[in-house]
């Protein structure tokens, strides 16, 4: 079972590390967490909104964004 | 299309009709003493007396200023200087318009405190917060929105209002936007606004200081004052032409960003609509796509002809999203701030929901999503 995923988004604008982040997401199962290495100052706001609009649990806070997969 | 009366829409026909008269009747000095200067001073007190009088105020607490940003530069900065011996800590809602913010950073620059308070989800401050940050020692002023710019949502500004009375706080209410349009909250010290927020023109501000609030000119001297007596006149007419309609265009608009707030939220996937959903102003509306970027929505609507604005970063110069959006939680990319104009018919609006779904889906096709 895998450990997790992390996904770079470094040097990217929103929207791409949401983009991203949606796209990935499903990789990982159930219960793990997938975590969002982002420069972009919108992410703070961006991935938190997210989480809560797509019914997952948003973990942690910088420098990097974590979110539990939970839907 | 004009979808984007809150940034500036055309002249209202009253105001322009008011403007080119007076452009003849209005041109002198108004501070002069022969015949034609009486006349310009006689029709900039009849602005000012229209003016008070739908904000509220008394013609003498009322003067107009080069724009309603430069208003609310001084109203901040006199306030908070005719205060410095009591404090230089300015609170504020984390949603104020930037104008507010920029005054209250050139304070905070100069050995003043800036203290920022939060609203909820929907941009409503949190009135608890904002009475314990008023109740602190050193507060020289408070600022309140009467609504915000930007998701439309109507603040407490009388509940805040008589936390800053007891404690003998003088209250600063942008009334931008809210001015003309709803019943203005009265417990005020002070009061900006900028009369395009209205339809009239963009050169006048105004800035309105009760009486007994101690107030100090921030600015050297001017012996002049302001002296666009045609400006005023124009900016009078139309607030007072919006005033006089409001009870039409008011409910008409308010159907209209029912019909929005539904359509949107039933026709995109992943779409948020934003702002308090019952308390806000009756003319705009702002929400959210997931997976677009702002700039491309407003560019791609801008080729199909409805001008539109956004709150999302890449919109804006310094790159750094809506402090609005931001404060409230809510996604700051894919943001749309629809502001209807006096005339947007119902049939404008449909159209605007029948292309809006195509072009978030293609502009989400081509990232993938």
């Amino acid at each position: 079972m895998s450990e997790g995923l992390t996904v770079d988004c470094r040097g990217m604008r929103c929207p791409m590390p949401v983009i991203m982040l949606a796209k990935r997401i499903g990789e990982v199962p159930v219960g793990q967490v997938v975590t969002v290495l982002a420069d972009d100052p919108a992410a703070a706001v961006d991935i938190p909104a997210w989480c809560r609009m797509t019914g997952h649990e948003y973990a942690a806070d910088l420098p990097a964004y974590s979110v539990r997969r939970t839907a | 299309m004009h979808l984007d009366a809150a940034s500036a829409e055309q002249l209202h026909p009253r105001a322009r009709e008011t403007l080119l008269a007076a452009l003849d009747s209005g041109w002198a000095d108004p501070a002069a003493l022969h015949a034609s200067g009486r006349r310009a001073r006689l029709l900039l007190d009849n602005a000012r007396e229209v003016v008070a009088t739908l904000l509220g105020a008394r013609p003498d607490e009322v003067s107009f200023a080069g724009s309603g940003t430069l208003a609310t530069h001084l109203g901040v900065l006199g306030a908070a200087q005719a205060r410095a011996r009591v404090g230089s800590t300015v609170v504020h809602s984390a949603v104020e318009h930037s104008a507010v913010l920029h005054a209250a950073e050139w304070l905070a620059a100069r050995g003043g405190t800036s203290v920022s308070v939060g609203v909820d989800r929907d941009a409503r401050v949190d009135v608890e917060a904002f009475e314990a940050a008023v109740a602190d020692d050193g507060v020289a002023l408070a600022s309140l929105q009467a609504a915000n710019h930007e998701v439309a949502t109507v603040q407490p500004v009388d509940a805040v209002a008589d936390a800053c009375r007891a404690r003998g706080v003088p209250l600063l209410m942008d009334a931008s936007h809210a001015a003309g349009r709803i019943d203005l909250p009265t417990g005020w010290s002070l009061l900006t606004a900028g009369a395009r927020s209205w339809g009239g023109p963009a050169g006048v501000g105004v800035l309105a200081v009760r009486k007994g609030v101690r107030w100090r000119d921030p600015m050297p001297a001017d012996d002049r004052g302001f002296s666009d007596v045609p400006g005023a006149l124009a900016a009078a007419a139309a607030l007072q032409a919006v005033h006089e309609e409001r009870d039409e265009v008011g409910p008409r608009q308010r159907a209209l960003v029912a019909r929005i707030r539904d359509r949107v939220a039933a026709t995109v996937p992943d779409v948020e609509v934003v702002g308090d959903p019952d308390r806000r102003l009756p003319h705009l509306v702002t929400f959210s796509c997931l997976y677009v970027p702002g700039e491309a929505l407003v560019a791609a609507l801008d080729r199909l002809g409805f001008a539109v604005a956004s709150g999302s970063a890449c919109t804006a110069s310094t790159l750094e999203p809506s402090h609005v959006l931001a404060a409230m939680g809510v996604t700051t990319h894919g943001n749309l701030r629809v502001s209807l104009t006096r005339d947007t018919r119902a049939e404008d609006v449909e159209r605007f929901l029948d292309v809006l779904p195509g072009v978030v889906k293609d502009l989400r096709a081509e990232v993938g999503m």
